[in-house]
């Protein structure tokens, strides 16, 4: 029994600290929580995340709306219910002002019905790019300056049928983020009359591929492969030892580093690979080499070229601050003109302007690339088309659009 | 407890609740004394125990929605007595029947699953049942399934106990994961609102708090009544010397099978209490990391006495919410895995254990200072 006296004295301190906690907090500084996965199987890309929030900031000199803007980080592992709580800690007991994260597909979703409970905080989406997010039951509070899973792939599929990739085989990761990226592919795929012949859809994290392989029809011509970088080696390395030749085309992450970097003897087949994405790092614009020269001058340690995590948050911090900039930091009435600030803002970004639609979810750039070889032997992604303004809808209209659906493992369809 | 208390119980335990009943199991028992006096006996003999600190800590737990703020009522308060609540579960079957089941959690999210499942959500899968329909429901399909549990893994011990409740709840956690039709896969559940009873929601902090705070007492009063009564004290004897109970003509299997039961009576109201809080569920709920939490929550707090649950649960949040702020960035686990091993290195029996020594030594030092004290007289 004595043990209560224990519960008691935690209690009272948790009681003491929750009283200091609630006191008063001054207005010269604006504080913004910064939430990505810290801890868990997007560690890397989390901190990646973390540097390209942080080069905005640094890039307005630690200011915004003439006022001093500080950070608040808060970690999960991936999992919505950890990345929620990780906000409510920083909305309600930290007692920021605006809010920039997720980082992964459900976590956005999670937070998303919890910014609705919020009224009087902004929320800006870090890079998550779930559909549902915005598409389904959208919340007035909740922001996404970038575009989401499916718009990363829109064009991929007529630049699949100019090369002559007819009739496909598709192998993917079951869950929301591949089921987002082969609808942007299948979209126009299916509509110039491409043929996804057949889908398989393994776990996440399948090490052992050979019951896919043996059921690829022979009569494809290529294969589409939206898996992470590190299934997509072990996929490409067991379809090579039985034989298989067909040509790849890839997801937003599937030609990372790791298969760039590939060592088997079909290395040289990789060589034309397309793929496709809201940024690359062969982009040839003054913004992109800025963008990547200050990321390279402000984090020795971080990757040798910003990742995908780092420009999505870059661009989500950057239109927070700029943001601000437009109401000098004014965040009075429930942030209304904050909002409306927000939603007409258009700026320049890395890659592209960045915009959002009436659903709060950006219209942005897309960027078909292939693998091509640099003088010295290394393989890159080049970019060799920009599909321009993609929208929500796959550049469908609206009832287009609804009638499909959301991404899904049947949807869309056509063997 | 004397040993001729001990005594008596255990007898009074083969008395009434011998399976299967034999002739010869008490034959040491006092001629039938009358229930009543010994019910009365008893409730004296629980009042005297009420000290000054129970009800300052029962004050305290009820009190401290008003003194706190709505983050430490719902995310500090709800959660840990929620968390708590599981963590009890394991307590009781750890402690009380020597059966570590990992596997708790994962009876946890099945009720949070069938509250989704049967009750509302933004999900078309969801049946939209009235929500005290739901519940029920949840709560029985949990302890079924925290009996079949029980059921496959009572023959183990030990190590295997582990082994084969990590599996089921592994093996729960990709059906989870993979299955769209009735789980909704990766994505889960969203918007498991919790209901709206007699015009008062239960979503807000503070009735969600003495949701939580009703359910965890009910549940602590419940298993401090079950270990001192006969199937308790039963079970315990069952965890110290199996085959001397079943000498004694009990039927071991049966209480271990039955001790799953209740606990996954208690986990699956700790698992509704979850999804309530979280407002959604998803595999990762049911993943290994939440399952081993469980774990983590039980050791922190002891398992020697129920409190340990809860003490266990208000740290473990404590920690998992705050300590990034002690450390930056990335390296905040580190502090959360360094007090764990810290606890457990100096006290193998958790916080109560450190706090059961420091008593020890006042209480040394106290007669120590009394003896010198009366020294003359």
């Amino acid at each position: 029994m004595r043990p209560k006296a224990y519960v008691l004295g935690t209690l009272a301190s948790t009681a003491v600290v929750a009283l200091l906690a609630g006191g008063a907090h001054a207005q010269e500084t604006i504080k913004i929580g910064l939430l990505a996965t810290l801890e868990g199987p997007f560690a890397a890309g989390g901190q990646d995340g973390i540097r390209g929030a942080e080069l905005a900031l640094k890039l307005h000199n630690g200011m915004a709306g003439g006022k001093k803007i500080e950070f608040i980080k808060g970690s999960s592992d991936a999992s919505p219910d950890k990345a929620v709580n990780a906000t409510r800690k920083l909305v309600e007991q930290d007692k920021v002002d605006i809010m920039i994260g997720p980082l992964s597909g459900d976590e956005g979703i999670a937070v998303k019905n919890y910014s609705k409970t919020q009224p009087n905080i902004t929320f800006i989406n870090g890079s998550s790019g779930a559909q549902a997010t915005t598409l389904v039951d959208p919340s007035p509070n909740f922001y996404r300056f970038h575009t989401d899973g499916a718009q990363w792939m829109v064009g991929l599929g007529d630049h699949a049928l100019s090369k002559g990739f007819k009739r496909v085989f598709l192998v993917a990761e079951d869950y929301g983020f591949p089921y987002s990226q082969v609808q942007g592919f299948m979209a126009g795929y299916c509509a110039q009359g491409g043929h996804v012949v057949k889908k398989a859809w393994v776990p996440l994290g399948t090490k052992d591929y050979s019951s896919v392989i043996s059921t690829i029809p022979a009569d494809v011509d290529a294969l589409v492969v939206v898996l992470g970088g590190a299934d997509a080696v072990n996929f490409l390395t067991q379809y090579e030892q039985v034989g298989g030749n067909k040509p790849m085309i890839g997801g937003s992450i599937t030609v990372d580093q790791t298969v760039l970097n590939y060592k088997g003897k079909r290395r040289e087949s990789l060589l034309g690979t397309p793929s496709a994405g809201p940024m690359a790092d062969s982009i040839d614009t003054a913004e992109w080499k800025k963008f990547v020269t200050d990321y390279k001058a402000n984090f020795k340690d971080g990757f040798p070229s910003p990742s995908l995590f780092a420009y999505l948050y870059y661009v989500s911090t950057e239109s927070a601050l700029e943001g601000l900039d437009a109401v000098k930091g004014d965040l009075s009435g429930g942030q209304k003109s904050y909002r409306d600030a927000l939603q007409k803002l258009v700026f320049k970004g890395p890659a592209g302007e960045v915009k959002i639609d009436e659903n709060r979810n950006g219209i942005g750039n897309t960027y078909i690339t292939e693998v091509a070889k640099k003088p010295d032997g290394e393989f890159y992604n080049k970019v060799v088309k920009v599909t321009e303004n993609v929208t929500e809808t796959l550049g469908l209209s609206k009832e287009e659009f609804t009638k499909m659906g959301l991404g899904s493992r049947d949807v869309p369809n056509c063997p | 407890m004397s040993a001729a208390q001990w005594r008596r119980a255990m007898n009074a335990g083969a008395d009434r609740h011998a399976w299967p009943r034999t002739a010869i199991a008490s034959p040491a028992a006092p001629p039938s004394v009358g229930a009543a006096p010994q019910a009365v006996e008893a409730a004296a003999h629980s009042l005297q125990r009420i000290k000054a600190r129970h009800v300052a800590v029962l004050i305290a737990v009820l009190v401290y929605p008003w003194a706190a703020s709505p983050f430490f009522t719902f995310q500090i308060g709800g959660q840990s007595l929620a968390l708590g609540l599981v963590a009890l579960s394991l307590t009781f079957l750890g402690g009380y029947g020597g059966m570590v089941s990992l596997a708790q959690m994962t009876v946890a999210s099945v009720a949070g699953y069938m509250v989704a499942i049967f009750g509302t959500s933004i999900d078309p899968i969801s049946l939209g049942w009235p929500w005290w329909l739901a519940v029920v429901v949840a709560i029985l399909i949990a302890t079924a399934f925290a009996t079949f549990v029980g059921w496959l893994s009572v023959r183990t011990e030990g190590i295997y106990t582990i082994m084969i409740t990590l599996a089921i709840g592994v093996a729960f956690y990709y059906l989870t994961l993979q299955n769209y039709s009735l789980f909704a896969g990766h994505r889960g559940f969203n918007q498991v609102n919790a209901p709206t009873v007699l015009g008062i929601n239960l979503r807000e902090p503070v009735p969600f708090y003495y949701l939580a705070l009703f359910c965890a007492l009910t549940g602590y009063f419940f298993i401090k009544y079950l270990i001192r009564a006969p199937f308790g004290i039963a079970l315990q004897g069952v965890r110290d010397n199996p085959r001397r109970m079943s000498a004694l003509g009990f039927h071991v299997t049966g209480h271990r099978v039955a001790a799953y039961t209740v606990a996954g009576l208690l986990a699956s109201v700790g698992g509704i209490l979850l999804v309530w809080y979280n407002n959604q569920i998803s595999p990762e709920s049911a993943g290994i990391a939440r399952m081993i939490d469980i774990l983590i929550i039980a050791v922190l707090g002891g398992m020697k006495h129920p409190i340990g649950a809860f003490v266990g649960a208000i740290v473990f949040v404590l920690l998992q919410t705050f300590a990034i702020d002690l450390i930056d960035r990335e390296r905040f686990n580190l502090v959360i895995g360094g007090v764990f091993l810290l606890i457990v290195l100096f006290s193998p029996d958790g916080l109560l254990g450190l706090w059961e020594q420091a008593r020890a030594r006042l209480r040394a030092g106290g007669v120590q200072s009394k003896l010198s004290d009366s020294g003359s007289r």
